[in-house]
């Protein structure tokens, strides 16, 4: 049997799920021996492959980029998975939803700055005009709340999914974990 | 007074079980250990169907009934756990936490809140519905305590406590629909309200972070209900 091709991807969240996730420790050996990384923040790889079996997403859809990002992930993915609360509710980066854009903006680039304050425009993806849960964007099919999800949720339902059962997330995490 | 209790004979989930003719069929499904979520209600304060997590299906009725209101009956047939009422069950907590701003991770009461965990028991992992993301105010200028509109669920609790157990009424809503809101008296502020008397019932009973104490850590905003069954039932012995 071939082994299961695994990837993460990191769109606007704080990195926290991914350092969860680095926190299975040696748990991580064993779950590579049926899997392989074959992309993620964690490793040097500039393109997300096609054929990818399981997608870990950490973070809210904020960005024009995230938005591409997350579009071309799911074409690639069999089994896209919400990977802690920003993916799963929007959770801290939809703090700004209730505001807009713009005064959030002005807020943290403006406002409170002393020295050439200004807002950028260039290099940095645009915001879209409200941060959203990735469900909302595209199809997700396994979703593990969590702030962050433990490592010892995030090796359960690793595990289940690569034996392909689907698991119970209410056993393992809630919101805000 | 001094009538005969009349004992009703029922089934809840195919279970035999009775109960006195004045008493719901959630608290006969209490006494028997039968589990009926619920989140507007609570032992002490007049049950209101609010929520509408506690519906039940009864055999012969079309609609679905809540618990916490339905008197029992003879020979009842109440079904509590069907795979319906748990879908319409995920669908109530699912359009409560997209009504508001329900931050879990960064909210006061983040481990001890009454929504965030009936979530976890329901198996309710995201939320179908798109989030509104409303603007609401927060009120800090009490003394010592906070109204957090953005995790208010309107459950009415800290309306009743204050109106029913503390005699003030400083509680009460406002408005309709989605633009409900809890406020203390005419829509004050609620450090100027001349009606509360800072006995923070309101706040103990709240099940989510929408009132609490101000300058506590996380760890200590327990609410502590205690009070609540102990006030009513030395009340109902002087009455």
């Amino acid at each position: 049997m071939s082994k299961k091709r695994i990837a993460t991807v990191w769109l606007d969240g704080c990195s926290g799920c991914h350092m969860s996730f680095l926190d299975m420790d040696e748990r991580l050996v064993e779950l590579f021996q049926q899997a392989d990384l074959v992309y993620s923040p964690l490793v040097d790889l500039k393109e997300f492959p096609e054929g990818v079996d399981i997608t870990l997403v950490e973070g809210a859809v904020s960005s024009e980029e995230d938005l591409h990002k997350i579009q071309m992930v799911r074409e690639r993915t069999k089994i896209l998975v919400s990977f802690g609360d920003c993916a799963v509710t929007g959770n801290v980066p939809s703090m700004r939803n209730p505001f807009g854009v713009n005064a959030v903006l002005q807020r943290a680039y403006l406002e409170n700055v002393t020295l050439h304050p200004q807002v950028p425009r260039e290099v940095v993806p645009a915001l879209i005009e409200k941060a959203r849960p990735v469900h909302e964007v595209v199809k997700v099919d396994v979703f593990i709340p969590g702030c962050p999800p433990s490592a010892q949720t995030i090796f359960l339902v690793l595990s289940d999914l690569l034996a392909d059962r689907m698991p119970d997330m209410a056993m393992l995490t809630r919101f805000g974990a | 007074m001094n009538q005969p209790v009349r004992v009703k004979t029922l089934k809840i989930d195919d279970r035999d079980v009775s109960g006195r003719e004045d008493e719901t069929i959630l608290e006969i499904a209490r006494q028997n250990g039968i589990f009926i979520p619920t989140l507007c209600n609570l032992q002490g304060l007049t049950p209101i169907g609010a929520c509408r997590l506690c519906l039940v299906e009864i055999k012969g009725v079309s609609r679905l009934l809540p618990a916490c209101v339905t008197r029992v009956e003879e020979g009842m047939e109440v079904y509590t756990q069907s795979e319906r009422l748990q879908k319409y069950r995920r669908m109530v907590l699912e359009l409560l936490f997209s009504e508001r701003n329900h931050i879990c991770s960064v909210c006061v009461v983040n481990g001890h809140c009454e929504l965030q965990s009936m979530a976890q028991v329901l198996g309710m992992t995201h939320v179908s519905v798109p989030y509104r993301f409303p603007r609401l105010p927060v009120d800090a200028s009490h003394e010592r305590f906070v109204v957090d509109h953005n995790r208010c669920i309107l459950c009415t609790r800290c309306v009743r406590v204050c109106d029913e157990i503390e005699g003030a009424h400083t509680w009460d809503v406002m408005g309709r629909g989605i633009d409900s809101r809890v406020i203390t008296d005419l829509n004050q502020a609620w450090g100027e309200s001349e009606t509360c008397t800072s006995c923070g019932k309101c706040v103990n009973v709240c099940p989510t972070g929408a009132l609490f104490e101000k300058g506590k850590p996380v760890s200590e905003r327990l609410k502590k209900r205690q009070f609540l069954p102990y006030l009513t039932m030395m009340r109902e012995e002087r009455r």
